[in-house]
């Protein structure tokens, strides 16, 4: 029952979206860490990916309501920060996500997620998000997001 | 807190879009790590951001400094980041479990913004006369508020021998060679070392703090409680 239970909030926490890059959830993008039984409740664990990530607050709010939702109560949601949250926990399926929405996954040599070129260049480390920088591709000059190494 | 505040001052202003983005992603990377350091420090990090005097702040005057020209923040980032981000590497192996978790995530932030402010002073020291004569002009002036940055009084002493806190002078050296190593290729001269203003640590802050905080701190002081 304990491990059932788990396994449920679990489902429920992951589906949850990351606000600032809905098309991937939290539990892709990494930011869930654990969720741990206590009593006929559970306590959800997630990391910020940058120490002023803002959309901390948010996420907390919506894991509590998915929980909610899926009748698994009490819950609690709290930031941990060790391990240091690294953009190696993407795994391939969230990278391939990234790059149909236009966003170059992390690491590697950068190509365009419009044309596929490998002919890019840096136009600013920071993005319109913490976790991006802005890229431009020299074959068709599109200027793209691109997820940044950290 | 007080630096991510002076670089949010320029939301809105900034030379160019990229780096209104940037200033203002830096911005908040340390108004994030100001707030993970007030939760270790007590459970009520708004009173510690909104409800404390000017002389209650500790914080290095170097970053109270007020933005002057685009030079003048570009400098001070810089001389900051030099030291904050070997500093925080050194704190990741602090004795204090919490203060070392908040080191991981912010050495990571701080090495994008030293390696951005100084880029950002070597294009300007090595551009045009009028931008190297503004940048040199920022060195100088910033430069007296260098050495608080290696200034150890008891507390800090106490917790360097806890193995709480980062030994600041071996982190001199370090800082010595980016500093070094940045200004020669922005073609700027290194200041010599002459009287170093101190007093931040302290509570006695330059006169730029105070007018600082007023702003920051005005709507919580004139709405208690409010939520926003």
């Amino acid at each position: 029952m304990v491990s059932d239970l788990r396994a449920r909030a679990w489902e429920a926490a992951a589906a949850v979206p990351d606000p600032e890059l809905p098309v991937l959830t939290i539990a892709e993008l990494g930011v869930l860490r654990d969720v741990r039984v206590e009593g006929a409740g559970v306590e959800v664990l997630i990391t910020p990916t940058y120490s002023g990530c803002p959309a901390m607050a948010m996420i907390a709010l919506d894991v509590q309501a998915a929980l909610d939702r899926a009748g698994i109560v009490p819950a609690r949601v709290r930031m941990v920060l060790s391990p240091a949250w690294t953009s190696d926990w993407l795994g391939a399926a969230a990278r391939e996500k990234l790059a149909a929405a236009g966003i170059a996954p992390p690491g590697g040599a950068v190509a365009c997620p419009r044309c596929g070129s490998g002919e890019t260049e840096l136009l600013s480390a920071f993005g319109s998000t913490a976790c991006k920088a802005i890229r431009r591709c020299r074959a068709c000059r599109e200027p793209f997001d691109a997820f940044k190494c950290h | 807190l007080v630096l991510g505040h002076r670089l949010s001052e320029w939301c809105g202003r900034a030379p160019m879009l990229e780096e209104e983005l940037a200033l203002a992603n830096i911005a908040l990377d340390l108004i994030g790590q100001a707030r993970l350091l007030y939760a270790q420090a007590g459970p009520d990090e708004d009173a510690l951001a909104y409800l404390r005097d000017d002389r209650a702040y500790r914080n290095l005057l170097l970053v109270e400094q007020p933005n002057g020209d685009f030079a003048h923040s570009i400098a001070r980032l810089f001389l900051y980041a030099a030291f904050a981000d070997p500093w925080w590497r050194a704190m990741t192996r602090s004795s204090d479990p919490g203060l070392a978790a908040i080191a991981g995530k912010a050495e990571k932030e701080t090495a994008y913004h030293l390696r951005h402010a100084g880029d950002w002073l070597v294009r300007l020291g090595d551009g045009t006369a009028e931008s190297h004569a503004r940048a040199q002009a920022a060195v100088d002036a910033l430069w007296p508020y260098t050495g608080e940055m290696f200034a150890v009084d008891a507390a800090e002493q106490a917790m360097i021998d806890a193995a709480i806190g980062a030994d600041l002078a071996a982190l001199r050296p370090g800082w010595e060679a980016t500093v070094a190593r940045v200004l020669a290729e922005a073609t700027l001269a290194r200041p010599a070392d002459g009287w170093m203003q101190r007093g931040g640590r302290s509570g006695a802050h330059s006169e730029h703090l105070g007018p600082m905080l007023a702003v920051m701190q005005h709507l919580p002081r004139s709405h208690p409680g409010a939520k926003w």
